[in-house]
């Protein structure tokens, strides 16, 4: 993946920068040595690396403001950074950059039950949103699998999902309000605890922009009662069209699982392998989870599994406990760690029409046999979000070029069925030069207009989202 | 009027417009005050794409609401969202359309459990202000590629660009419904027994509080059994909340469909005012509504309807608001006036989609 030439004249006046920087931040929070910089040369792409200028890590809204008014006026671009597990490449850095982390600001700062809503400075992490209302019995449903680490900056940046998402929804439907600094340090309040926007819907415009809008320090995020129980059923089938024809029957007979998730044969022997879950050797296997009380669990499982019975499963598995339900999820939790065991991966998330499914999953095996890559696939089949992994030897010399030329074609082939480009994942530097593959000219022009509104100077996290060749006269200045 | 009966006429009519346009879907939200020549989107009409098994169905934006409505109907599913219907409030005839719904981002009662219009929509294909046919989003409904306009064009009233082709993500329909009505709660203490039950495991997809007649209604949805199990359960929670009946069936579906399109308001003399708040802060903006409005409260108090005498702009008057009133009929601006930084956002955005100023002029801002 190509990357911008750096700026030399930005790179000369570095001393400056960091002097003017540590003028506005406490000295440690400035981290400008080559060796500390290194530290945030990549996130969770890590095939692309690149060390930033300098690192910042603000404390406050006001310090987020300061650092970015200095790098305005001295005309520096800016790449946010959340805790950097983005899988696309939206926290690489340029070596003229300023790297701004938000990982200091991590208080909740209301938290509040008679209307659902928790208020918390954005390097939180995921998960301890969750934690912050668990006790009362409260959770916050978007569930990226990176959920431990990720924050919630780069969750509202790139529009996480998560394996739940099938009934709760994405962040951009979780979100109620921000505070966002303007690259000039303009402090804006978008939303807050109300449910809809009086004027035009800014929220669902920054939510997914990638850091290219401004950044985002405080978060109004809705909270939901957690249910009663939750329960999964393990189903087998020895056909992939099958699978996905029970999960079309599952939709349609209004049955709303939390989640419905795929995973193909060759993913379900690594994990056997991996995990030892006890999952049947077959060509296709679903989870499917449902919510509510015991009674509401066994007849939502009822009417699923008699679906399920109708296609010929080759295993039906109803979990009947905690232990069993924690047994039936090891495997699939475990499935990216057991395809790491064997091989580097890339892990694509191309979105489908669920219609789709059979032919796509045909068609990436033959891709497969084309290039001589191993491809698993374990995804989220509800929504149609693929996660084909593609096993390659970053080691070996041209692996990762295959690698991700066939990555390219699955993505190709996703967009030509009627999908997209990337589902939950964002598409930072990794899907950049492929949005060609996906939109008219003229539909990127009207997306980069809104980009010239926020930041008419390209500045914020600018060789990101869009093929360089489209933006380099906007970046210009 | 200019009626084009196709995404290339109707790009073909905005490039060569001369002067401003004033857009229309079926003219039943005459909301605000736009100039110009009118240009009717009903020559833009059909489903182009339905697909009950992957929840997803795209229409032209002229389509009838109820076309859309029939067709999810016979697969038994249904938008989630629950558009509101603004003929019975405005006083207006005609045939609500598709886009109309996207435009105004019209969302009824359900919102509170499934979304807005703006949730459940996942692609858009407009005409922007200088006649470029522009797509964003599509068919699929988990979709993070490139920026979401689709969301800004939802709620946008047609000043952005005008909606040519919009889909949707449905829900299977809903076996069974039935509400518990509380008789004789003060608008306090209905919002605490709303904000008691929406905390609640029991998944409320509607709650109202209507003060004139002292009823407070939460809905349940699903199937039979779990509705009635549920049921049991929330009465028990809300014991204390007052005297208590129950609504199954129609009686339930008739409640909603009037509640959601505000028909109680029918025919009421006056402005009609509509308020989005924190559900918390809903008894005190309505202590500070005028003498002799009246009103009813969605959302479990996060939405006030209110009719009130002619003339009064009830904005600034409304105690610590966070929040927005929108003034759908009567002299006061239409439209809450923003904070100097996001209007200067928003008049950014306005003059990149429609540089010459042409689409719906007079709205928004």
């Amino acid at each position: 993946m190509e990357m911008p030439a750096p700026d030399v004249k930005i790179m000369a006046k570095k001393a400056k920068l960091v002097e003017r920087l540590q003028t506005v931040l406490s000295l440690d929070a400035v981290i400008h040595d080559e060796f500390e910089t290194r530290a945030y040369e990549c996130d969770a792409l890590t095939a692309y690396k690149c060390p930033p200028l300098c690192a910042v890590l603000p404390s406050s809204t006001e310090e987020v403001s300061a650092v970015l008014k200095i790098c305005f006026e001295e005309g520096v671009p800016v790449v946010p950074r959340g805790s950097g597990t983005s899988l696309a490449g939206g926290a690489l850095p340029t070596a003229d950059c300023v790297i701004l982390g938000v990982a200091k600001l991590n208080d909740v700062i209301e938290t509040n039950y008679k209307d659902r809503y928790i208020k918390v400075q954005t390097g939180r992490t995921n998960l301890s949103v969750t934690g912050a209302v668990e006790e009362n019995d409260f959770f916050y449903a978007p569930d990226p699998s990176s959920q431990l680490a990720c924050a919630i900056a780069g969750n509202i940046a790139m529009n996480s999902g998560g394996a739940h998402c099938l009934k709760y929804g994405v962040t951009t439907n979780n979100l109620l309000g921000v505070t966002m600094v303007q690259m000039d340090g303009t402090v804006i309040e978008i939303g807050g605890a109300h449910l809809d926007s009086g004027g035009y819907d800014l929220l669902g415009l920054v939510c997914g922009s990638e850091g290219q809008m401004g950044v985002v320090t405080e978060a109004t995020l809705r909270i939901l009662r957690k249910p009663e129980g939750a329960r999964p059923v393990l189903m087998g089938f020895d056909d992939n069209e099958v699978a996905g024809a029970c999960v079309a029957d599952i939709i349609k007979a209004g049955v709303l699982p939390v989640a419905i998730e795929f995973m193909d044969r060759p993913v379900i022997r690594a994990t056997e392998a991996f995990a030892g879950a006890g999952y049947p050797d077959c060509e296709a296997l679903l989870i499917v989870e449902v919510e509510g009380s015991p009674g509401e669990i066994d007849d939502q499982l009822g009417k699923i599994m008699e679906i399920a019975r109708r296609h010929n499963p080759v295993e039906l598995r109803e979990s009947t406990s905690a232990e069993e339900s924690a047994k039936i999820w090891l495997g699939r939790k475990s499935a990216f760690g057991a395809m790491g065991q064997i091989n580097d991966y890339m892990c694509l998330d191309g979105t489908i029409p669920v219609s789709e499914l059979p032919y796509v999953l045909k068609r990436i095996g033959e891709l497969s046999k084309q290039y001589g890559l191993d491809v698993g696939n374990v995804f989220h089949a509800g929504d149609g979000n693929m996660h084909p992994l593609i096993l390659f030897d970053a080691n070996k010399e041209g692996d990762l070029e295959l690698c991700e030329a066939m990555g390219a074609d699955i993505l190709r082939l996703c967009v030509e069925v009627g999908g997209c480009l990337t589902g939950e994942h964002g598409v930072g530097i990794e899907k950049r030069d492929l949005m060609f593959d996906q939109f008219a000219p003229e539909d990127m022009e009207a997306q980069m207009k809104v980009k010239d509104v926020f930041d008419p100077k390209w500045l914020l996290n600018p060789a990101k989202v869009f093929p360089l060749s489209v933006t380099e006269t906007r970046r210009a200045g | 009027m200019m009626t084009p009966d196709s995404e290339a006429a109707l790009a073909e009519a905005v490039a060569g417009a001369k002067g401003p346009l004033r857009i229309q879907g079926g003219g039943t939200r005459p909301i605000g005050q736009a100039e110009g020549e009118v240009l009717s989107t009903t020559g833009l009409s059909g489903i182009e794409l339905y697909e009950p098994g992957a929840l997803t169905l795209v229409a032209k934006a002229g389509t009838p609401v109820a076309v859309i409505e029939a067709a999810l109907a016979k697969e038994n599913q249904r938008l989630p969202f629950e558009p509101m219907d603004h003929r019975a409030l405005l006083g207006t005839k005609g045939e609500p359309t598709i886009g109309g719904v996207v435009a105004t981002n019209a969302s009824g009662p359900r919102r509170i459990q499934a979304g807005a219009c703006r949730d459940s929509l996942i692609g858009v294909r407009y005409v922007d202000g200088q006649g470029a046919v522009i797509k964003n989003g599509g068919r699929v409904m988990k979709n993070v590629t490139g920026y979401d306009l689709v969301k800004l064009m939802a709620g946008s009233y047609g000043t952005l660009g005008i909606l040519s082709e919009v889909g949707f993500k449905v829900l299977p329909g809903i076996e069974a419904t039935a509400t518990l009505v509380l008789n004789g709660l003060d608008v306090t203490r209905a919002v605490e027994a709303m904000s008691k039950a929406l905390g609640s495991p029991f998944e409320i997809s509607a709650a109202a509080h209507f003060p004139e007649t002292g009823q407070t209604t939460l809905r349940l949805e699903g199937f039979e059994a779990s509705v009635t199990y549920r049921m049991t359960q929330l009465r028990a929670l809300l014991d204390g909340f007052g005297d208590m009946e129950e609504l199954h069936g129609d009686a339930s579906r008739d409640l909603w469909a009037a509640t959601r399109d505000v028909t109680h308001f029918a025919g009421a003399e006056g402005d009609i005012w509509r308020i989005s708040v924190k559900p918390s802060d809903a008894p005190d903006v309505v202590k500070h509504l005028p003498d002799g409005a009246k009103l009813s409260l969605d959302w479990g108090g996060g939405l006030i309807w209110a009719i009130v005498s002619e003339g009064a702009d009830l904005r600034g008057g409304l105690g610590v608001m966070a929040g927005h009133a929108t003034c759908l009929r009567g002299a006061a601006p239409t439209f809450h006036p923003e904070p100097a930084a996001l209007a200067a956002i928003s008049n950014g955005l306005r003059a990149q989609f429609d540089p010459r100023g042409i689409l719906n002029t007079g709205l928004m801002g």
